[in-house]
């Protein structure tokens, strides 16, 4: 038995009302799945989600005992469960979702990813007229459901997505789907702390390392000066030192207080899906962390990656693939032995993991790889123009260090020659404009520039060279040995919806104060900003550049952000895009969508002040 | 006035931050930097070092307190109450009032200092202090982290103390009064709490020294120091 075990697409009428009921009453077990403290009987699988499908749902919101750590402790829970139930739409539907507040603060819920009315967005004093679901009260969403995939849902007041309100939404095309598969499973991966979110940003205003374990000790360098010399370990020191920046920096809350989840199940429990041998297995990853970035694999079985936030890609086949928070990936694995295999999602600072197993047999789990060595920054991905700091060879032994000692030549070699990896584009293909060229699908042609509001004690960096880096697969994931994706292999199936070339171009620059804890977008936070005005109806450019240490998941709402990979006929539709530390990306909008919206990183932590409301009128 | 401040940061720390906006709550840290016992010959002097702030990101009302009690009695008592302001990504200027309330005479200062991380990691407390009888001092902290695991800390520590003229009521000379050097290993059992064991070792310059001698202490001093470092 399995959580989301689907028929075939097609098969689907018949047999929906008995899948329907039979999840439901397994539903019931789910209190079991999210407790490992309580008994269990042998045979039921962990973490079985509950399924709720057709077009009303009522969803409400309650404090939930829950006990993942040995600590019990108060979800935010929707339906009493973490993660909330599986929401299963059909495209064409028009869906009634009744949400009640039983908790003690106002809640609201967020359906990610989703074309909407502004009005359904459920974004408290941004969404139009929506003011949050008050203790005690109800809020009824209707909408349309104009599309079809993987998304999710999740809170949008308070911490509360940090303390359980996250569930995931599938959505049955109305037509076929272009592939087929045996198996349907949606993957939620989350991040769990016993403590109250409210204290976890307290403290990192209070000591923003203090999650960080893994910082540099007197150990790591001396074996630094033997192997480069006194000279060399300085020059490779310098500009760290003089910044006051860690090359240890990679998540600001870490394993040290999260449990990493699989559909709600702990790493030591382990969630598990059963296939038989041959089965074309679809799994829908969803990304619901509220401060973790995953990187995925599932040693032994090569992923056919079909859809990216919600829309059919092109396929592309890889052995690992990166979720920054708040993205999905659809994926298509075909196990062709009858063993286990594990899926192993490892936290980016490798501080952790969310855990789980395909299998023919419950009674099996799948042996659970070494993490890899925790990721080091290296110049390239503070901004640095690396060609003219003269640190190339530095950077380059830093990067081989950090990425598992391969010598091979990392991406930041195509960023240190000044170019970018529209080289590498250039070479199969003739006459297409490089990355960065300006015409749409190849992002802006513009200078970078700092503005003013970008200096003060608010911003400790400014990207001095931020490039494209759209086929690096980020830190801690380069020269692995392994098929990473990257955004550059993202293409849609179908041809661009909106051809159009950009009617103007906006930039936002990613800004903060990592020791301070202060985030903002150009160096205002959301509390002084002016709301970014969009006209109804244009196509714009959006430049992001990352004026900061840290990779931020930027998420528009409400409109597409269709991302510049390469290629104008076929430009990938994201609803969340990862910018990389020190890095610039580009996407095209379609204003189609009125009224006000939020844009925001979707780091729980950062979001209070990398934050916009978007006015399309 | 202490059990006010901390009445003031539970309530602070209580409040939500929501998710659109709110970025910066007034929040409160109180920082024991240092609470020990010096080991030397005779009594035992006990030490306090803290620092507790209240306020923003970029705005905060922050307090300092030294204390020294040596057999009972306390030798030395200063508080710092000041306005600390971010004026760089690193930097808070401080201004505001200091009170030495011991040794008697009190003496009162107006004070002004920089306080953050300097390039290459060296934590800096540098302060001009204006005393109301015409006095002027200047004070310099240092202090550095190397870390032998992420847990193990060696903390060395420099504070220097240099005034304006001779103030024999409370034994201070001009120029460079005295100098203390300090080395503490601790052990972050967690972030928040830490004990630790080192050496001090102090020693007093110039009229500051005789002043001293006059009063049959030594000009030079070197303990074993006990304590813990605490913050929450
Ligand atoms: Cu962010």
């Amino acid at each position: 038995m399995s959580r989301i075990s689907l028929p075939h697409p097609g098969a689907f009428s018949p047999s929906r009302r008995r899948f329907v009921t039979g999840l439901a009453a397994g539903g019931a077990l789910l209190g079991l799945g999210i407790n490992p403290a309580t008994g269990r009987a042998a045979a039921t699988p962990p973490g079985r989600q509950q399924v709720l499908s057709g077009t009303r749902f009522d969803l409400t919101y309650s404090p939930t005992p829950i006990n993942l750590t040995g600590a019990e402790r108060q979800a935010t829970a929707i339906n009493g469960t973490v993660p909330a139930p599986v929401l299963r739409w059909r495209e064409g539907d028009t869906v009634t979702l009744k949400v009640t507040n039983h908790l003690a603060e106002d809640a609201s819920i967020h359906w990610h990813g989703l074309i909407l009315p502004s009005s359904q967005d459920g974004v408290p004093h941004i969404s139009d007229g929506f003011e949050g679901i008050p203790p005690g009260e109800s809020f009824t969403y209707q909408f349309p459901v104009k599309q079809s995939g993987t998304y999710w849902y999740h809170s949008h007041s308070g911490f509360h997505e940090q303390t359980g309100s996250y569930g995931a939404i599938i959505i049955d095309p109305a037509g076929p789907e272009p592939f087929a598969c045996d198996r349907d499973y949606a993957l939620v991966l989350s991040d769990w702390s016993d403590e109250d979110p409210n204290h976890i940003y307290a403290t990192l205003k209070k000591l923003s390392h203090y999650y960080n374990f893994r910082e540099r000790t007197i150990f790591d360098a001396l074996a630094e000066i033997r192997e480069k010399g006194w000279a060399g370990y300085r020059a490779e020191r310098d500009m760290w030192d003089t910044m006051r920046m860690s090359d240890r920096d990679i998540s600001d809350v870490t394993g040290y207080t999260y449990t990493f989840l699989m559909n709600g199940v702990t790493p030591a429990e382990g969630w598990k899906g059963l296939f038989r041998r041959g089965e074309r297995v679809r799994l829908r990853i969803i990304n619901a962390a509220a401060m973790t970035f995953f990187d995925l694999r599932i040693p032994g079985l090569e992923m056919t990656v079909v859809a990216a936030d919600g829309q059919n890609i092109e396929p592309v086949t890889v052995d690992e693939l990166r979720l920054g928070v708040a993205e999905t990936y659809d994926v298509i694995v075909r196990p062709q032995d009858d063993r286990p295999y594990t899926v192993f999602a490892q936290a980016i600072d490798r501080s952790g993991y969310a855990r789980g197993t395909l299998t023919p047999d419950l009674a099996l789990a799948g042996e659970v790889p070494e993490m890899d060595p925790a990721p080091i920054l290296t110049h390239g991905d503070m901004g640095m123009d690396m060609a003219a700091m003269g640190h190339a060879g530095h950077d380059m032994g830093a990067n081989d260090s950090a990425d598992g000692g391969m010598p091979a030549m990392d991406h930041s070699g195509h960023d240190m020659g000044g170019m970018d990896h529209s080289g590498h584009d250039m070479g199969g293909m003739e006459a297409r404009p490089a990355i960065g060229s300006g015409t749409a699908g190849y992002g802006s042609s513009r200078p970078v520039v700092h503005a003013d509001t970008e200096y003060g004690p608010h911003i400790d960096m400014r990207a001095d060279a931020p490039q494209y880096r759209l086929d690096d697969p980020g830190v801690g994931l380069r020269d692995n040995g392994r098929r990473v994706l990257t955004y550059a292999d993202l293409f849609n199936i179908g041809a661009t919806p909106d051809p159009r070339e950009p009617g103007r171009e906006i930039d936002l620059h990613l800004t903060g104060n990592m020791s301070r804890y202060m985030w903002s977008m150009d160096g205002i936070k959301f509390a002084d900003a002016e709301p970014l005005g969009l006209k109804f109806g244009e196509r714009v450019r959006i430049n992001l550049i990352n004026d900061t240490m840290m990779n931020h998941p930027i998420h528009l709402h409400g409109m597409w952000s269709d991302l510049e990979t390469g290629d104008p006929g076929r430009i990938p539709r994201k609803h969340t895009v990862i910018v990389q530390p020190g890095a610039r990306i580009s996407y095209l909008v379609t204003a189609d969508a009125m009224g006000g919206w939020a844009y925001h990183c979707h780091l729980l932590y950062h979001m209070p002040g990398m934050f916009r409301k978007v006015v399309v009128s | 006035m202490k059990r006010t401040l901390i009445a003031l940061g539970t309530l602070v720390l209580a409040t939500n931050v929501p998710a659109a906006g709110g970025d910066d709550p007034v929040l409160a840290k109180v920082m024991i930097d240092r609470f020990e016992r010096q080991h030397t010959g005779g009594d035992d002097p006990l030490m306090l070092e803290a620092d507790v702030w209240i306020g923003r990101d970029l705005h905060k009302l922050w307090f300092k307190t030294e204390v020294e009690r040596v057999g009972g009695e306390t030798e030395e008592a200063e508080i710092q109450a000041l306005y600390s302001r971010a004026i760089a990504p690193y930097w808070d200027l401080q201004v505001g009032w200091r009170h030495d309330a011991m040794p008697k005479p009190e003496r009162d200062w107006l004070a002004i200092g920089f306080n953050g991380l300097a390039p290459y990691w060296f934590e800096v407390d540098a302060a001009a202090f204006v005393g109301g009888n015409g006095q002027v001092a200047a004070r310099f902290t240092g202090e550095y982290e190397w870390l032998f695991t992420q847990k193990l800390v060696l903390s060395p520590e420099l504070e220097v103390n240099l005034h304006g003229k001779d103030d024999r009521a409370t034994g201070v000379g001009s120029g460079l009064s005295d100098l203390e050097l300090g080395l503490r290993l601790r052990y972050e059992i967690v972030r928040e709490f830490a004990p630790y064991i080192g050496i001090n070792w102090t020693k007093k310059f110039g009229d500051t020294a005789d002043f001293a001698r006059d009063h049959g202490e030594d000009t030079s001093d070197a303990q074993v120091v006990v304590g813990f470092r605490a913050w929450f």
